[in-house]
């Protein structure tokens, strides 16, 4: 019987350069799950370890009842044997084939005349069937990216590998080609691995996400448990939150007051005490002009100056400095009612219910 | 123009003059006359003949081994590696006097191999095959194993992925995506080759029809008969033209340098 949990389970325990991973993440049937985290943290060599390019020094790697590796036992079984589909960074697609030779080339196993029908059903299911004959120097980014995908689909794999699968194309192909990998992914029942250093694409395209720092996973969850709960300003950081530093203590009327580092302070309703990182999403903050009275319910307000404005359609992004950086995402409407620019001083405000104490 | 300028312009003509007026005079001084009639003259035929017939079996023996080799030296890290790199391209640098005498010492009758080869290759045909292919294999070998070793890891590592095996790997896609360094690598060798004289005058002799190839006898007649030695040169730069040419075309290469990527 197969084992319905943990289908793709890796193990590794190795140094790579100068970095100590040590990993154990797995996937189950249909779920993908991301590995997350700065560049340099290990996630690419524990893709690498699945899929027995790199041999770690301790390490197991099992899909369903098949052990691929196990470091006691002696057994690696080569990459060629162990039926992943792998999707390289830069796509790796070979100059001299045509789309449907490099497509072809992973069907090996299927009778010869089928082939090409076979590779070009794949391309025709990616939107691709008149691509064919090109060459991949011929393809644009997006289309070198599905031919990409059909290929490592089309050894129907039993796990699926997918090294920063989007990092390779501009920002405008990008938001289709999120969508349609998207897709891709829900209609595929394997177990898949991603390997993301963007934590929206990580929320995007995976069900579960590992956040991986220094060859560690340093939390495990869903992309929004993630950012309600993070487990340490690391995290916290990582999905693009505000987190500044501080001494927290009880406050008199409830609730905590953190003495910031660089100045100021801010109230959360979490209970704390000691060195804490407050955590606050930039669309929980609001600027308001220096020397305004307090209105309605934010009881934080940190005098603030403006140090950058980035305006993204209707919001805008405003960077600021407070003794310690932060920032705020508003409508490009308030930014330009307030006059915000390098320079302007502003008060930012925020809910004591919006700031969430995790550990420094 | 600026003085530098003007000195790298001046250093490229003098190159030019330098490298191509030797070459040029050959067919100054060779009317299309003279050079239709050494055609018809059997010594010279003779020697182009066996010039081809043992070039090509040379270079032929030399993809054949020297590609998997190559392979082997670009792809894995062993103890000891560097000396056996190293004494494979030593014969690059040997004076060919020393690579006619160290054949002698190896494959003539009284040699360390002797015993095996009997007299089959002093003073035979295979002997020249043997010369040139131990002059011009370094040629071949040092680059393949370059453009092996330049190509990008995450093909060789998607073709794993893919299913295929190394010897698929190898086959499929490193010799294909190679093939322009391998290429170049087989032009240079075959130049080197069809211009041997010193080891294959000294291991197998110059016998007109058994061992005596274009370049010795053009060697052989310089001293009796300039003119045909001359229009048998011409030959020559024709053919090692025409053997450039063909290369740079059919790959879509530089110039004879490392694979044009």
């Amino acid at each position: 019987m197969r084992a319905r949990w943990a289908l793709l389970h890796v193990e590794a325990r190795t140094p790579v350069g100068s970095l100590e991973l040590n990993l154990d993440v797995h996937a189950s049937d249909g779920e993908c799950v991301a590995l997350a985290g700065p560049s340099g943290a290990g996630k690419t060599s524990a893709l690498r370890v699945a899929a027995g390019l790199l041999r770690p020094q301790a390490g197991r790697v099992a899909c369903g009842d098949d052990v691929w590796l196990d470091t006691g036992a002696r057994v690696d079984v080569p990459p060629e044997r162990r039926r992943c589909g792998f999707l390289f960074q830069d796509y790796a697609l070979f100059p001299h084939l045509s789309a449907l030779d490099n497509v072809a080339y992973a069907m090996a196993d299927v009778p010869r005349a089928e082939r090409a029908q076979r590779a070009h059903d794949l391309l025709e299911r990616f939107g691709l069937g008149d691509r064919g004959d090109a060459r991949p120097r011929s393809l644009s980014g997006g289309e070198r990216q599905r031919v990409a995908l059909a290929r490592a689909l089309a050894r129907q794999p039993r796990a699926l590998l997918l090294d920063e699968p989007l990092s390779a194309l501009d920002a405008r192909t990008r938001a289709g080609a999120t969508r349609e990998l998207a897709a891709t992914l829900r209609a595929t029942p394997v177990p898949t691995l991603l390997v993301t250093h963007d934590f929206a694409e990580a929320a995007r395209l995976a069900d579960r996400v590992v956040v991986v720092d220094e060859g560690r996973a340093v939390q495990t969850g869903t992309a929004a448990e993630l950012a309600a709960r993070p487990a340490s300003a690391f995290v916290a950081d990582f999905t693009g939150a505000v987190v500044l530093t501080g001494i927290a203590r009880a406050a008199t009327g409830g609730g905590t007051v953190v003495d910031l580092d660089g100045g100021g302070s801010a109230t959360s309703s979490d209970e704390a005490a000691g060195p804490v990182a407050v955590r606050v999403h930039p669309w929980e903050i609001a600027v308001e002009p220096a020397g305004s009275e307090p209105a309605g319910s934010p009881v934080n307000r940190l005098p603030a100056t403006v140090e950058s404005v980035t305006v993204v359609g209707s919001r805008a992004r405003v960077g600021l400095v407070a003794g310690q950086p932060l920032a705020a995402e508003i409508t490009t409407a308030s930014a330009e009612r307030l006059g915000l620019a390098p320079g302007v001083r502003v008060v930012a405000t925020w809910k004591a219910t919006a700031t969430r104490l995790v550990s420094a | 123009m600026t003085a530098f300028r003007a000195l790298l312009v001046a250093a490229v003509a003098i190159a030019l003059t330098f490298l191509t007026l030797p070459v040029v005079a050959i067919f100054v001084d060779t009317s299309p006359g003279d050079l239709i009639a050494s055609l018809g003259d059997g010594e010279a035929r003779d020697a182009l003949l066996l010039s081809l017939e043992t070039t090509t079996i040379a270079v032929a023996l030399i993809v054949a081994v020297a590609t998997p080799a190559a392979w082997f030296l670009a792809t894995r890290a062993f103890p000891g590696k560097a000396v056996v790199v190293t004494l494979v391209e030593l014969p690059l640098v040997l004076p060919p006097a020393v690579a006619g005498i160290g054949l002698l010492a190896a494959a003539g009758p009284q040699g360390i191999v002797g015993g095996v080869v009997g007299d089959s290759l002093v003073l035979q045909t295979a002997g020249v095959v043997v010369a040139l292919t131990f002059v011009a294999a370094p040629f071949y070998l040092r680059q393949a194993q370059a453009a092996f070793a330049a190509i990008d890891p995450a093909l060789l590592e998607a073709s794993r992925t893919l299913g295929a095996g190394e010897a698929r790997t190898f086959a499929r896609v490193a010799v294909p995506t190679a093939m322009p360094g391998l290429a170049a690598g087989l032009a240079l060798a075959w130049g080197r080759a069809l211009g041997e004289f010193g080891a294959t005058l000294m291991f197998a002799g110059s016998f007109r029809g058994v061992t005596q190839t274009a370049p010795l006898a053009i060697y052989d007649q310089f001293a009796t008969d300039f003119p045909a030695a001359l229009a048998l040169s011409a030959v020559l730069v024709c053919v090692s033209a025409a053997l450039l040419l063909s290369v740079k075309l059919m790959t879509g290469a530089g110039p004879l340098g490392v694979a044009a990527r």
